[in-house]
């Protein structure tokens, strides 16, 4: 579903900071994989690199079998099988909940009103907020729009969710409703990948848990081996910190 | 201080004359109708409320049209070239209105294309295509650096002079000086709105972008969906301070024979020995113009706020 090969990404702004050395990972449908690491590590490079919001220097990424670094590729087509949620929600400010939402069926899928208005309407019902269609997101919480946000995503009917560390803005007692969307939709078998900190979902939900750290990929493997055995020092240290 | 101002102008002798102001605006003339021809005037037949005048002589007629209440000969009349078959008043509109109008319409037009210019000029300001980018720099930091009176001096004098010329060589009519000044105004104007729009679309969030990208909307969808209706909102403030100055700044189009408010006002003082008080009307007349933009402004920034 989605694989990378050799990918390397060095950025350049006071300093020359090489985010992703050699990166190689593979998902398959259906699986939902954590990436996890210290701030710094490049999992949410990585993971950016994934839908070309950042341009990966060298290597290869298939989506779908698709080369996105490939310049005849249009990525805009791959994206819209791609969904996305930020850290940060990134809803569009000056429109509603409902018009987050159906604007990129309309002017992408080219959907009609009535139909992506019913769309969202039943994305909205199944984030559980579907009485906020009509708000704006300055009116909404932290965790209600970053449902709107997940809602958003889905609206495009993607093929691979990636999240970017979806609940590092918000407050601890609305961490727990963004969760449970994310965990139903990996039940559903979406398949996903995950920036988190949260160890709790990358134990319970997770097919497969990626340790990152300075821009290397350094351990990878089931939630069992990772919390319980991991092999290499550096994880050791990490889940120490952490847990 | 307007107690000040009347009292020196006591000192120095002024006769205020407010009366003498109103017939620029609206003034009654008055409208003859004479005989071209030497003859009798053969009929009066009514049409409308008109009546139709026929003279007739030797061995030539013609007929005249004059409103019914201001005929001044009756059947039989033998008139003379020159005489006065009727003569009516009628009100027409005065030189100050005139330039109020003109001054409004060249204003309307330049703030439209500078919109349009500066709105390009922007977009291609923070484009990644350096070509684009650097002419935008270029346009913006040349048409920055020099005086507004010399441009509109080299939009008439010279780029006027060429196209005009290069136009009758081809045997076409000759672009009037209004349009050369629409064109300099709005070059002008559309380098400050270029900046405006600029600060405005890189003061959204880059993670708008982001998020729109990420849905699969291409470059120009998201600017025109997301990003610029964002940014309209923040550079309407702006924006409204950059037109008001356009419209002072046309004031600068008498010297290239545009009769707009500010030259009509010098035509009007020269002939009334006035200026006192037209001068006041103009600047009164720019401030109604101005006014209703900022009103105009307040009314869209009130329509295009986050309700809710």
């Amino acid at each position: 579903m989605v694989k990378a090969e050799n990918v390397y990404k060095t950025f350049y702004t006071t300093h020359k900071v090489e985010a992703l050395v050699d990166v190689s990972c593979q998902i398959d449908k259906g699986a939902v994989v954590v990436i996890i690491g210290p701030s710094g590590s490049g999992k949410s490079t990585l993971l950016r690199c994934l839908n070309m919001l950042e341009k990966a220097d060298k290597g290869h990424i298939y989506i779908d079998g698709v080369d996105i670094l490939d310049p005849k590729t249009n990525i805009n087509e791959v994206r819209t099988e791609m969904g996305m949620v930020f850290q940060s929600f990134n809803l569009f400010a000056h429109k509603t909940a409902m018009g987050n939402l159906t604007l990129a069926q309309t002017v992408v899928r080219k959907r009609s009103k009535k139909e992506a208005e019913e769309k969202a309407m039943a994305l909205l019902q199944k984030v559980g907020i579907p009485e906020k269609a009509g708000s704006y997101p300055d009116n909404l919480s932290g965790g209600q729009q970053q449902r709107v946000a997940i809602a958003r995503a889905l609206a495009m009917d993607p093929k691979v969710m990636l999240f970017d560390e979806p609940t590092s803005a918000l407050d601890p007692e609305m961490i727990g409703e963004v969760l449970d969307v994310m965990k139903t939709l990996a039940r559903e078998g979406m398949t996903m990948v995950v920036v988190t900190h949260e160890m709790g979902f990358a134990r319970e939900v997770a097919d497969q848990v990626i340790f990152m750290d300075e821009g290397k990929i350094v351990e990878v493997g089931t939630p069992e081996h990772f919390f319980q055995d991991p092999s290499h020092d550096r994880t050791k240290l990490f889940l120490s910190q952490i847990l | 201080m307007v107690g000040g101002i009347y009292f020196a102008t006591q000192k120095v002798e002024y006769v205020w004359r407010w009366y003498r102001v109103p017939q620029y605006f609206y003034y009654k003339d008055t409208v003859e109708t004479r005989a071209e021809i030497e003859g009798e005037v053969a009929s009066l037949t009514p049409r409308g409320d008109q009546v139709e005048v026929l003279v007739r002589g030797e061995d030539e007629e013609e007929l005249y049209q004059v409103p019914a209440e201001a005929v001044m000969v009756g059947e039989g009349d033998f008139v003379y070239p020159g005489d006065v078959l009727g003569s009516y008043q009628k009100w027409k509109v005065g030189i100050l209105l005139q330039g109020l109008w003109l001054t409004l319409k060249v204003s309307v037009l330049a703030v439209f294309l500078g919109i349009i210019i500066g709105l390009f000029t922007g977009l291609a300001r923070i484009s990644k295509n350096p070509a684009l980018r650097w002419t935008a720099i270029t346009y913006i930091e040349l048409v920055r650096g020099s005086p507004l009176l010399v441009q509109i001096f080299i939009w008439y004098f010279v780029l006027g002079t060429m196209f005009n010329t290069l136009m009758a060589k081809q045997g076409m009519g000759q672009l009037s000086p209004l349009w050369y000044g629409v064109a300099a105004l709005a070059v002008f104007a559309g380098a400050y709105v270029a900046e405006i729009v600029r600060a405005g679309i890189q003061s959204i969030h880059r993670g708008q972008m982001e998020a729109a990208r990420s849905l699969g909307m291409n470059y120009p969808q998201s600017m025109r969906h997301i990003i610029l209706p964002q940014a309209f909102r923040r550079i309407l403030p702006p924006l409204a301070g950059q037109f008001i100055s356009l419209i002072k700044d046309s004031s600068l189009l008498g010297i290239i024979a545009v009769r707009e408010l500010t030259k009509a006002t010098r035509e009007v003082v020269t002939t009334s020995l006035q200026p006192f008080e037209l001068w006041f009307i103009c600047a009164l007349l720019y401030l109604v113009l101005t006014f209703a933009l900022s009103m105009f402004v307040q009314y869209l920034e009130r329509r295009t706020a986050i309700s809710g």
